[in-house]
């Protein structure tokens, strides 16, 4: 069954690339007019498309294109003649090791804000924390950002504004340069993770089993951890998983505000610029992290139901 | 003056003494309350030091830049060009030329000739010394058929390039240019050293104050001094490091936390309360930066000169200079030069908002009322979307009614600009007049934005340009403002300031007016107090 999925993953990349060429070809403009800009004359123009090969087909581009990604070349920017793998190499990195660490704060604390709001549901505790957490997704990313800003880097110091990282920059050194970048995003994800924690623990709250523990006699952190959490794995893992891509592909914002180098402001230059190969670069691995992420999301929800574990 | 510029240069660069200014500025004639203002300005008081380490946060950077100098084009890439590269010569803090790779030059009495002497015994930093070779290669770079090179339609004229002697170049022109060596300090037409007769423009060798360590496209890129560079008292900082921040929010917090030492674009609605930083230095430059609104002559209604002067009329320059640039910046005339520049036409009167007049003209014109639309996008130039939304109120009083067609900014130049009747546009400006001219102005000319024709406007820009007798050019070139700006196919509401804020930490001289950080040379002349 994996193999089916990935195979069908294998398709949907297939038509992302080609979706995602088509529509940057509909785009206004080209790369050589992208760059050139308001000092394009028509004979300079039509040297850079010459260089380029922008003056092909655009069928003959792409068949090009998919020809050598099938050999596991990305080929080269158009813009700076840079070898596309090792233009990503390092700015995938940086957006892994962000996410990640976003993530490492971000779970176990909305999971843990989730559970206890269940257990102590209605209390003043689950209204402080529902009013927080949704304030916080509420606000923009951006100024988010700039609150911190202006309170740990403006006013106390302690944190620099900046999270300008190099391949050189030590764990450590990484780590305290993006804890304003990592914070952001915890405010910015936790509230979807903590309200779907929540309302699936509360929803098989209901449940007659549930209500037979309690009348067991069982302390209400037992009833919720041992009875309740383990049937509602399922639907959490779906909104982890789902934030879990969006702190891959969806950081941009983040990291304009905070001048980090990663994929996002690299997609969003080469879309500016025409830069076809570094757009389907980084679209497929986008369009992969959600298909791999889901794909892993669903194998959870089954580890996690027995039923579904052994079908019969 | 300038004798006394080339006195305040040596006392910078501490070849002569204060005593010797002194003695040598009165002998200029020079009053010793004028002396000694220059002497007691923060940046002579204190000579340049060496080492630290510069770092600067600058707008404008993608990660699809390259290092090639045919494609710069915005102020991360201009200023990695000087400061790693050298030209033939450069344009000094009061805006006059001098030479930099080149030492002296002379041009036949048609100025179709120039001959130049080059500096000698500069190494570059791969070892290779510089020949003439060099700027051969380094000019057929742009001049190639298959060149890319936004410089291109500049080397255009140049039908040769010779060596001469041993330390010498000839350059042949198809038609005359005083203005030559001006031309030579364009930013793309850097000096790259040659290998077989070609350069490698991606390389990032040359002769500048720093040598490339890293070029992270779109993220930073760092420099590390040149300890065998040429000039003295210049290239001072150990290290540098150029960090791209685009977001302006970001760029001012960068400086304010102390994380750069400087940076460019200043927020102009929030530049009030940077000045109340202590810390903070914040500079404002009007050199030849201007926005424009050309028409199209070749259709109607803009065919009318009539028509054009009405809608020159119609708009409030001074508004606009103080709500879009917040008082940083001056009114245009509409013509594109530069009250900073040599021969801009200071007796020609300033044209203001008079919806009388243009109602005038639009009668004259044989209309009672007039609808046009202007296309704009915030990437002709920040706020230009709001300035067209300004001119539309200015323009109801003289009874012409503008139509706000408001466009992408992607793809702006290649899809509004000179496609669209009407639209919005901006100059970086360039140091003579002829060069600005000649771009976008001349009959013919591939930037021609407006496609304005003026026979007598033409003939003059031919005339003055190979014209060496600096009076007539002068005559010569205050008519053509004239002229561009009473039948010109384009409305030149305002010149804009460079508006850069700097650490307290950082010295510097005079800064230089004709691009922003200091003419682009801000890492070769700045240094740490």
């Amino acid at each position: 069954m994996v193999a089916q999925r990935l195979g069908l993953g294998l398709l949907v990349l297939l038509a992302v690339s080609l979706i995602i060429f088509l529509g940057v070809e509909l785009l206004p403009g080209d790369l050589a007019q992208a760059i050139l800009g308001q000092a394009a004359t028509p004979e300079t123009l039509a040297a850079f498309r010459k260089e380029l090969r922008l003056d092909l087909p655009m069928h003959i581009r792409y068949l090009e294109w998919l020809f050598n990604i099938l050999q596991g070349d990305f080929g080269r920017s158009l813009a700076n003649g840079r070898e596309i793998s090792e233009l990503i190499g390092v700015r995938l990195g940086n957006t892994l090791f962000l996410a990640l660490f976003s993530a490492v704060i971000a779970v176990p604390l909305s999971l843990t804000l989730g559970i206890l709001a269940a257990m102590y549901r209605n209390s003043w505790y689950d209204r402080a924390v529902n009013i927080v957490t949704l304030s916080s997704i509420s606000f923009p990313e951006f100024f988010i950002a700039y609150i911190l800003i202006f309170v740990f880097s403006i006013n106390l110091g302690w944190l620099p504004s900046l999270s300008n990282v190099s391949p050189e920059t030590p764990f450590w050194q990484r780590i305290f340069l993006l804890l304003l970048p990592a914070l952001t995003l915890t405010l910015v994800v936790v509230a979807h993770m903590m309200r779907m924690t929540r309302a699936a623990i509360i929803n098989l709250l209901a449940s007659p089993y549930i209500e037979m523990a309690n009348l067991k006699g069982m302390s209400r952190a037992r009833v919720i951890l041992h009875h309740a959490l383990p049937n509602a794995w399922a639907p959490i893992v779906n909104v982890v998983v789902i934030n879990l891509a969006y702190l891959i592909v969806g950081v941009v914002i983040v990291e304009v505000v905070f001048v980090y180098p990663g994929l996002g402001q690299l997609i969003v230059d080469s879309v500016q610029k025409r830069d076809i190969p570094v757009v389907q670069a980084c679209s497929i691995i986008f369009a992969a992290t959600y298909i791999v992420l889901n794909l892993t999301a669903d194998i959870l929800s089954i580890v996690t139901n027995p039923r579904l574990l052994h079908p019969r | 003056m300038s004798d006394l510029n080339n006195l305040k240069h040596l006392l910078a660069q501490g070849k002569i003494t204060r005593r010797e200014f002194m003695a040598q500025a009165t002998a200029l004639g020079a009053t010793a309350a004028l002396s000694s203002t220059v002497l007691s300005s923060p940046s002579f008081a204190a000579a340049p030091k060496k080492g630290g380490h510069f770092t600067i946060g600058i707008s404008h950077g993608s990660t699809t830049d390259s290092l090639d100098p045919a494609t710069t084009s915005h102020t991360g890439t201009q200023l990695i060009n000087h400061a790693v590269y050298n030209y033939l010569t450069e344009v000094n803090d009061s805006g006059e030329i001098i030479g930099e790779l080149a030492t002296s030059w002379e041009a036949s009495p048609d100025a179709k000739v120039w001959n130049m002497k080059l500096q000698q015994g500069i190494t570059f930093h791969n070892g290779k010394s510089l020949g003439a070779e060099d700027i051969i290669a380094s000019f057929n770079h742009h001049r190639d058929e298959k060149s890319k090179s936004a410089a291109k339609p500049l080397v255009a004229p140049i039908t040769e390039i010779k060596a001469d002697g041993k330390d010498g170049i000839k350059f042949t022109l198809s038609g005359g240019n005083a203005d030559f060596p001006f031309l030579m300090s364009d930013y793309h037409l850097a000096i790259l050293p040659s290998k077989d007769g070609k350069i490698d423009p991606t390389g990032g060798i040359g002769s500048g104050a720093y040598s490339l360590e890293k070029f992270d496209p779109g993220v930073s890129t760092k420099f590390k001094r040149n300890p065998n560079y040429w000039k003295s008292g210049r290239g001072h900082f150990d290290s540098a490091e150029i960090v791209v921040i685009s977001d302006v929010a970001a760029r001012t917090n960068a400086l304010t936390t102390g994380a750069t030492l400087g940076m460019d674009r200043c927020d102009l609605k929030t530049v009030h309360l940077l000045k109340r930083n202590k810390n903070l230095e914040v500079n404002k430059k009007t050199g030849t930066q201007h926005y424009t609104l050309p028409m199209n002559f070749k259709v109607a209604p803009f065919d009318n000169a009539d028509v054009r002067l009405a809608l020159k009329y119609a708009i409030d320059r001074e508004t606009l200079v103080k709500t879009i640039l917040r008082g940083y910046g001056a009114v245009g005339n509409d013509h594109p030069i530069g009250a900073s520049q040599m021969y801009f036409a200071k007796d020609l009167e300033q044209r203001v908002y008079d919806p009388d007049k243009a109602r005038f003209h639009l009668k004259k014109a044989g209309m009672d009322s007039l609808e046009v639309t202007l296309s704009a996008a915030d990437s002709a130039f920040a706020g230009a979307v709001d300035a067209a939304v300004l001119y539309k109120e200015h323009a109801a009083k003289a009874a012409i009614n503008i139509t706000v067609n408001r466009v992408p900014s992607d793809g702006y130049w290649s899809n509004v600009w000179m496609k669209h009747p009407w639209v919005m546009s901006y100059w970086g400006g360039r140091p003579t007049e002829d060069w600005m001219f000649s771009i976008a102005y001349a009959s013919g000319a591939e930037w021609n934005e407006s496609f304005w024709e003026n026979d007598r406007f033409n003939k003059l820009l031919l005339e003055a340009r190979a014209e060496l007798d600096t009076n007539k050019r002068r005559e010569m070139y205050g008519e053509m403002q004239r002229i561009a700006r009473d039948d010109g196919a384009f409305v030149i509401p305002m010149f804009a300031s460079y508006v850069t804020a700097l650490s307290k930490k950082v010295g510097h001289g005079k800064i230089a007016s004709n691009w922003d950080m200091d003419g682009l040379r801000c890492m070769e002349r700045w240094w740490l107090v």
